[in-house]
């Protein structure tokens, strides 16, 4: 999923290639099995060698849909020195950061702690990814900031490893997934805002994850690409959540991204939350401005995966709706739907709008100077 | 506001049930004994508490009694003033909720009888659509074919919340019989509660299941497609009832990426999701949920690229609107014709 527009290819100019960009949304992974245990207690080596990771979903490895490719990732990732794609910091550096000039890249690490229903072990793994991080990528590479991963359904550990790395400039988030045990708004997350909005770190919110719900409000569907195009939807959920619990009421200074889950749905949403409130607003007194407010004030969406419409136009009424000052371009290296960064926008968006899209709306809220 | 004109259809009414004791004539000596032995009481759902504001007009509301459980005061509210031809009820009873398929087969029996007499048979301008007992396809399919004998029957209703998504093979019966019995499927908002009410668990508010309603139709969208259901049923339409309609394109758009990129997955999937929603399924006007510029609307309908998705509907007594402005501004004189009278008609067979 390269190509994001069909007539653009001939026209996509290979000067836009070299414009310097943000990867908001990039993948690193483990090179091999036991690469986390220089970062774990004993005890939490000993546990996964004889009981493995339990998540709130049954399989003991892989996840419950099959993906379309190897990992989820692109089949000409693998690392020349062997490993998963993802895992070589040389590759990434000679795949992705170099060629596509990338100045700044957030790196989200997937397959943590995060959804395991041991919630030691779950602080445990990311408390040892985060120090993975540092090592094996951003002292080495100035480029690349990490997310600050949390056991997120025990707020408060997961608050204590928020303080533990705030003002440690490797790290330029915390990250959390769409789907948990409860909606992200649930008063069991609010440790997590509060020491994010202390810290002065954004959340990103990441799609996927397993929570114990089935992955639509009614059951288990079949398919990958059920799941796939789900995202959205409990991303939407979530984000519902998070303005109908008074979360960005409540923490003013919290900002959060929705990372990998689409962008075409949010003016739909915040319409319809702004509709709905107007006639049910005394059942949330807590929610004292309307819901769209929230949300163009307090919340960012990376691209990828890019909406695909017919015309490519319409999906620009759609980013005038959310503000080009809202988006943040992400490629979500080395994952097989991947959006090439001279490829997403065609030509016609002013100058300024498209510098704000692939690198200073990211600068602006990581913090990252120009 | 746009111009209502006379002689459209009104896709999505509610009469409503009084009281469980109100199909106490429609149910067998069986079961009437179970509703009293036991003690049952009234079917509300969750998602339509009887006092939300959402749930009745305020200038809709009776003084005593549910909301639209009065034909007269339909008729004063409705069905006169709009100047409708017909109105299609959707009996919003929480007989979904039931676990037991034998229970559920006689509630929906003794509701479908009930919507018959107290309704259908009181104002020519009614039409019904088919309750169903879906813990059983094969009780259901048993409900469709009786019902569909009386030709005031024009739809089978669902739920847009049940047990499992609604492309899953299991309902695949269902899906013959409406096609062969040319009755489309209504989708309406709702929930059986068999699950939680949105994908990342259960929420704290009545406001957030509502909203929640939209993400619950899309995830159903992608279902039937995907699994074939369109492939399998060309003939049959679908029809997603108080469902919004803004978040369709943005959808649309996200799906028709991900089917060209994973379409090995569901090689059966033969056109695109974008044709397969023009061809096969249809949206319900009212929650009209776009704001009140009229620019903005003219757009979404533009994003759409056709003008046959959309059916008039006013969700009667729900509060979606205030006094006769069911039609949002900004509507062009031949898309209220096609959204009022034309598409319904194309919609549904038994509309004559």
């Amino acid at each position: 999923m390269n190509v994001q527009f069909r007539e653009s290819l001939e026209a996509a100019s290979p000067q836009t290639v070299k414009t310097a960009i943000a990867d908001c949304d990039i993948h690193p992974a483990r090179a091999t099995r036991t690469e986390l245990y220089p970062y774990l207690a004993k005890r939490w080596q000993h546990h996964l060698e004889v009981y493995g990771v339990h998540a709130y979903q049954g399989m003991m490895e892989g996840p419950p849909y099959p993906k379309a490719q190897p990992n989820a990732s692109r089949r000409d990732a693998y690392p020349p020195e062997g490993g998963p794609q993802g895992s070589s910091l040389p590759f990434m550096q000679k795949q992705l950061l170099d060629p596509n000039n990338v100045q700044f890249g957030v790196l989200n690490p997937l397959n943590t702690g995060q959804g395991i229903r041991n919630h030691e072990l779950s602080a445990a793994l990311c408390s040892a990814i985060n120090d993975w991080q540092i090592d094996k990528w951003t002292s080495k590479d100035r480029r690349l900031k990490a997310s600050i991963v949390v056991g997120n359904e025990d707020g408060l550990s997961a608050a204590a490893e928020i303080r533990e790395r705030a003002g440690d400039k490797n790290f330029v988030q915390v990250l959390l997934l769409s789907r948990n045990v409860e909606p992200l708004g649930q008063r069991r997350y609010w440790p997590i805002y509060q020491a994010a909005e202390e810290a002065g770190l954004p959340v990103g919110v990441h799609a996927f994850g397993f929570g114990g719900n089935p992955i639509t409000p009614s059951g288990w569907p079949s398919y990958y690409i059920e799941e796939m195009v789900g995202h959205s939807q409990c991303q939407q959920s979530a984000l519902a959540s998070l303005v109908l619990e008074g979360v960005f009421e409540r923490f003013p200074k919290l900002k959060m991204v929705m990372i990998e889950a689409g962008f075409g749905w949010a003016p739909s949403l915040a319409w319809r939350l702004d509709k709905v409130w107007q006639r049910l607003r005394s059942e949330v007194p807590h929610v004292k401005r309307p819901p769209s407010e929230y949300i163009r004030e307090q919340v960012w969406w990376t691209t990828q995966p890019m909406e695909d419409p017919e015309r490519r136009e319409d999906l620009f009424d759609v980013i005038k709706w959310i503000g080009w000052d809202r988006l943040l371009f992400a490629t979500d290296y080395p994952h097989w739907d991947y959006d090439e960064p001279s490829r997403v926008l065609p030509a016609g968006v002013s100058e300024a709008n498209r510098e704000a899209f692939y690198l200073g709306n990211a600068q602006k809220l990581y913090g990252i100077a120009a | 506001m746009a111009s209502l004109i006379a002689g459209g259809v009104d896709c999505d009414v509610h009469p409503a049930v009084p009281h469980l004791t109100s199909l106490l004539p429609y149910l067998n000596d069986y079961w009437r004994d179970q509703v009293t032995t036991r003690g049952m009481v009234d079917l509300v759902s969750q998602s339509y508490p009887q006092n939300s504001p959402i749930v009745a007009r305020p200038d809709w509301r009776p003084e005593t009694g549910k909301s639209g459980e009065s034909l007269k005061d339909m008729q004063r509210h409705l069905l006169d003033p709009f100047q409708l031809t017909h109105a299609i009820c959707n009996p919003l009873y929480g007989v979904q909720m039931v676990f037991s398929e034998d229970l559920q087969a006689a509630f929906c029996r003794a509701l479908n009888e009930w919507l018959v007499k107290e309704w259908l048979d009181r104002d020519q301008r009614l039409r019904g659509s088919i309750v169903i007992p879906t813990q059983s396809v094969e009780k259901a399919v048993t409900e469709i074919e009786r019902c569909a004998q009386d030709r005031r029957f024009v739809q089978v209703l669902m739920l847009v919340m049940g047990d499992t998504p609604l492309g899953k093979r299991a309902w695949w019966p269902i899906y013959e019989a409406a096609e062969r019995l040319d009755l489309p499927v209504g989708i309406h908002a709702g929930s059986a509660y068999h699950n939680p009410p949105t994908a990342v668990g259960w929420g704290s508010y009545h406001i957030e299941d509502y909203v929640g309603q939209a993400q619950a139709f899309q995830t159903q969208l992608t279902s039937l497609i995907v699994e074939g259901v369109f492939a399998k049923y060309p003939r049959l339409k679908m029809v997603m009832l108080e469902s919004g309609v803004s978040w369709i394109s943005p959808y649309l758009w996200r799906l028709h990426k991900f089917w060209r990129g994973v379409r090995m997955e569901t090689p059966w999937v033969d056109r695109a999701p974008l044709d397969i929603v023009r061809s096969n399924i249809r949206f319900s006007l009212q929650p009209f949920d776009v704001p009140p510029e009229p620019e903005t609307l003219i757009r979404l309908f533009d994003h759409m690229q056709s003008d046959e998705l959309v059916l008039f509907s006013t969700d009667y007594p729900h509060w979606q609107f205030d006094g006769q402005d069911a039609l949002p501004e900004g509507l062009s004189p031949d898309l209220v014709r096609k959204i009022m009278i034309d598409n319904p008609h194309a919609t549904y067979p038994r509309l004559t």
